[in-house]
């Protein structure tokens, strides 16, 4: 039973996701559903606490499966290494909390919605817990396609447009990642898509040079594509603003950090000079674009969804920073702001839905005063604000400070630069949640506020809501509880520093 | 003669050709049943045609680990009996039983006599059988001109339809012009390989193995040369490769949609089966020349098929021009597979992936279509996931699988032969494919988003009736089969098995 863990951890939201799709009643679904997002959380908890010391990037729980092309070097093969722990258990937590946000509420075609973010579930339990690069990428699309689709049946205002444009964004970046991976394969000599057998292959006999920048840079700009990074962010802010919450919870809180773990899980440590080649470029790329463009343009939205869209895509910029120093400091701290982004930005989205069903609108300027209503709503949006501008005591802080300290080393000026966006992010992230809760309520507001009066939030939403605030603050107080294992796994596979230090000066 | 060739000529192995010979004589039970029948039980006839066919498919599968006559020849080097023949003939067996289930449906919805259909899709699927075992031009020729004349019929099968009309004539001028250049490339091939004054010429040069030996000690021969090309253009219209594609849209839009989907599935198939014979064994030794011209064929009809596509409405045009995509991928593991044994397996999981997947929206689209068969637009696939959600998951499972999207079979397909190619070194055919991926995202999105997401549609005034042909109800035969193509085609998206294992055997 134990050691097919992970298969049951990906089987299991599939499984529930074909019983739904067999036709039972909406009742029994919403049961099924439960049980279909908790036993992937729950082994994701157990997977955490349980986690062996000491095996520096060796896997843990490792089991491979032959599904046919074993010759041709594909296996089923699943396991977790100090880098993708955090990643499994952010996939679990998240998943949880959106499966319960998505249960209540009250979504037309509920069933299929449910049994959708299932599908969806199970693919991103499959990408953070695959040895083998091909299923990690597999996994990610099988995660990817009920997000177009969801998005086009139950998304906001155009969502028809969003849900093209979305699809057509991520699959030239799914695709030129596709590339980057089968060249791995080939050009690495291993003819196998398993990491350790990657790893080794490399280890024994690099990837030439010429070969090793482009394969770096059909991922960077793939996996690029899937982060949002400048210039290529424009599906995110607009996809995420049509998506309905729990698929935006699912897809920016986990199903975006897909590339980023690709980057230092893969890239990075098999191809060091490629990526050394192409560190300036991103880096500028990302502090210059992502945080500081961006961060201006966070500020000026005017709609509270667009906002945290775009808020998403700005916080991007610190983690590619933290890639581009090429050390296990900065990919450390890049793997454990993607776990508190990912927590934060899945509550911001299930607040602000929160919001939308109190107050009727998304404009920041027809709100106000919604504190006196709904002192809890306003208490966790404030939280999550918080969090999300890196305040300490909370998870986020820990990634953001890592990845600075990283990138001193690397460049002062852009740490200059990147810091400085902690300010734009207080300043957009207080002064939407002052013009929510605070100061008077609007007329339009009133009017709506009289015809429905807000009730604060229900325990069905504060459920899922607290499992995020919950976990924040644990890895806010207690980040070493993640970061022991993180950092045995980077000590061991980050050579790539030693490339570093000469490639920078 | 000697005493070999006598026991060769006395002995011609008829049970190698067993299931052939069956899938005939079931074709004439079928028109002695309508001489013999009562009027009143004619629709027994296809009921006898589908089961006969599962017989012999399940019979098929059931000898193939015994089956004795593989790697040898039969009937004097006419045929060559290979693992690869095995697949493809219970492929096109396949193939057929899934026309004929299509076709009670489509036949329904005419006023024709129905038993042809049936006794003419039989005969064309036991030609093509042979085509794909075939080891001599005289046989490949006669085989391909079944496929083609009995084609010919099933194209213009509904009479009454000025467009099924039209696409056969259209398809019976352009086949006969295809006809006279590979005929032509044929004998070019037969005249110089049998000159006396070259080295290692062969008074049977239409026999494929003395074809291949004469074309390896003659690497550089011009009328060889203009021969390959001219047989290579007579594939490429089965195929439908560019430039050999004009005729798709028409044909393809006029047909019955069964035979649309025969045509996009079987003939598609019996073309790469011989090509993958031709390029890989006969013509071999002349890769220079095979390479280029399959690549520029390869580039052009990816990129022609994907943007003919974007633009189209109906939906038997789409398909049609998405269909000239693929063979353009496929056409680019044909390439690859003179270094690299992969490629060739990755082009039979490839078709068998696109079987599926084709049929399952070839069901649909025979479920949604009026009485006026060539009019199928995708106005018509307005809220089909919410008024039949059955067939609309089938419709996006198929569409999925034909974008390449996982874990879909058809995206396990398009990865093979990427991989292939990438080994191959074939860099630049490589990125064309990402680009035609990337484009036919959006045809194939577009057509799930008309039956999934809501659009507004005009109300219906007082006095005005739904233009929309009405759908038929899904019957229990058609249910269980597009559920399991369906099924199958998620499984093999994530489980290959045996299969796999097999395919890389290779």
């Amino acid at each position: 039973m134990f050691t097919h863990l992970l298969l049951i951890s990906i089987a299991a939201p599939l499984v529930a996701a074909a019983v739904i799709a067999s036709g039972i009643p909406e009742r029994l679904a919403k049961s099924v559903a439960v049980f279909g997002f908790s036993i992937p959380a729950l082994i994701a908890l157990h997977a955490w606490y349980h986690f062996p010391v000491g095996i520096g990037a060796d896997y843990a729980y490792l089991m491979a499966y032959n599904t046919g092309l074993h010759e041709l070097g594909i296996n089923l093969s699943l396991g977790l290494n100090g880098i993708a722990l955090p990643l499994f258990v952010l996939a679990g937590l998240v998943g949880l909390a959106a499966g319960l946000y998505a249960i209540q509420s009250g979504a037309e075609r509920l069933k299929t919605y449910l049994a959708l973010l299932l599908v969806m579930q199970g693919g991103l339990m499959g990408v953070f817990a695959s040895v083998d690069i091909f299923f990690f990428y597999f996994f990610h699309e099988l995660a990817l396609i009920p997000t177009f689709i969801m998005v086009g049946i139950w998304g906001g205002k155009d969502r028809g447009y969003a849900a093209m444009k979305m699809t057509i964004y991520l699959t030239v970046g799914a695709m030129l990642s596709l590339l980057g991976l089968i060249a791995i394969y080939v050009k690495s000599g291993a003819e196998n898509f398993d990491l350790i057998t990657l790893r080794e292959a490399v280890l024994a006999q690099g990837i030439v040079a010429g070969a090793q920048n482009y394969i770096f840079g059909l991922l960077m700009f793939g996996f690029g594509i899937l982060v949002s990074l400048w210039p290529l962010h424009t599906w995110a802010p607009l996809g995420y603003g049509a998506a309905p919450s729990s698929a935006a919870m699912l897809h920016a809180g986990v199903l975006k950090k897909f590339g980023l773990y690709g980057l230092v899980q893969i890239a990075v440590p098999l191809l060091p000079s490629g990526a050394a080649h192409w560190v300036q470029p991103l880096a500028w790329l990302a502090v210059v674009g992502n945080i500081l463009v961006i961060g201006f343009i966070t500020i000026a939205q005017r709609d509270l969804k667009q906002m945290v869209g775009y808020s998403s895509v700005m916080h991007m910029g610190y983690a590619f920073l933290g890639v581009a120093t090429l050390s296990s400091v900065g990919a450390g701290g890049v793997v454990l702001m993607m776990v508190a982004h990912g927590l934060s930005v899945a509550l911001l989205f299930l607040l602000s839905t929160s919001v939308y069903h109190r107050t009727q609108t998304f404009d920041l300027s027809e709100m106000g005063g919604l504190a006196q209503k709904t002192p809890v709503l306003a208490a966790f949006f404030v939280t999550a604000t918080m969090a999300s501008i890196g305040l300490p005591g909370l998870a986020n802080f820990w990634g953001e400070l890592t990845i600075f300290v990283a990138a001193w080393a690397f460049s002062p000026l852009l740490t200059a630069l990147a810091i400085s966006g902690v300010i734009i992010s207080a300043i957009y992230g207080l002064r939407a949640a002052a013009k929510v809760f605070f100061g008077q309520p609007t007329e339009a507001l009133a009017k709506v506020l009289a015809d429905k009066p807000a009730t604060d939030l229900r325990w069905s939403e504060k459920l899922p809501a607290l499992i995020l605030i919950a976990a924040l603050f644990f890895i806010g107080f207690w980040p070493k509880s993640l970061s022991t294992p993180l950092n045995e796994a980077l000590e061991s596979v980050y050579p790539a520093k030693v490339v570093t230090a000469t490639a920078v000066k | 003669m000697s005493p070999e060739l006598i026991q060769a000529a006395a002995n011609n192995h008829w049970l190698a050709i067993a299931p052939e010979l069956a899938l005939g004589c079931l074709a004439l039970l079928l028109l002695v049943l309508e001489i013999f029948l009562p009027e009143n039980r004619h629709e027994l006839i296809p009921t006898v045609a589908i089961t006969g066919q599962l017989g012999l498919l399940l019979g098929f599968v059931w000898n193939l680990r015994g089956a004795q006559f593989v790697a040898f020849e039969t009937f004097n080097g006419l045929l060559r009996h290979t693992q690869e023949g095995q697949f493809m003939r219970a492929f096109f067996m396949l193939t057929s039983i899934l026309v004929c289930v299509l076709g009670v449906i489509a036949l329904a919805k005419q006023k024709m006599p129905k038993t042809e259909f049936f006794a003419i899709t039989l005969v064309v699927t036991a030609a093509m059988m042979l085509l794909a075992q075939c080891n001599h031009f005289v046989l490949f020729f006669v085989a391909l001109e079944t496929v083609t004349v009995g084609f010919y019929v099933l194209v213009s099968y509904f009479r009454t339809s000025p467009l099924s009309l039209e696409a056969g004539l259209k398809y019976l001028i352009t086949g006969a012009l295809s006809s006279a250049i590979l005929l032509f490339g044929i004998v070019l091939l037969y005249g110089v390989a049998g000159n006396p004054t070259l080295p290692g010429s062969s008074a049977e040069s239409m026999n494929f193995n003395a074809l291949r030996l004469f074309l390896e000690s003659n690497p550089d021969n011009f009328l060889a040369s203009v021969g390959i090309v001219f047989v290579l253009a007579g594939v490429a219209f089965k195929i439908g490769a560019v430039p050999f594609q004009i005729w798709i849209p028409d044909v393809y839009q006029g047909a019955p949609t069964p035979v649309t989907a025969f045509l996009a599935v079987a003939s598609k198939a019996a073309g790469f089966s011989v090509l993958l014979i031709l390029t890989k064994n006969v013509f071999g030794s002349y890769q220079t020349l095979l390479v280029p011209v399959l690549s520029v064929m390869a580039i052009a009809t990816i990129l022609f098929g994907n943007l003919a596509a974007l633009t189209q409405h109906n939906v038997k045009r789409l398909i049609g021009l998405s269909g000239v995509s693929h063979a353009g991928y496929l056409l680019i593991a044909v390439i690859a597979a003179a270094t690299q044994p992969l490629a060739a397996g990755a082009v039979y999981f490839y078709l068998f992936a696109y079987l599926l997947a084709s049929f399952a929206v070839f069901g649909v689209m025979t479920h949604l279509a009026g009485a006026n068969d060539a009019d199928q637009d995708l106005d018509h696939y307005t809220g089909l996931a919410k008024t039949n959600p059955f067939l609309g998951a089938v419709l996006a499972i198929g569409l999925g699988s034909l974008a390449g999207i996982p874990p879909l079979a058809g995206f396990m397909g398009k990865m093979l032969i990427f991989i292939a190619a990438f080994k191959a070194g074939l860099y630049t055919l490589l990125a064309v494919a990402i680009v035609g991926v990337v484009i036919s995202i959006y045809y194939y999105f577009g057509w799930i988003k008309s039956a999934y997401f809501s659009t507004w549609t005009a109300p219906l005034l007082e006095g005005e009736t739904d233009t929309r042909p009405a759908r038929t109800p899904v019957s229990l035969n058609a249910g269980v089969m597009l559920a399991a193509l369906a099924a199958a085609t998620i499984v093999l998206g994530f489980y290959q098995g045996a299969f796999g294992e097999w395919l890389l055997a290779r």
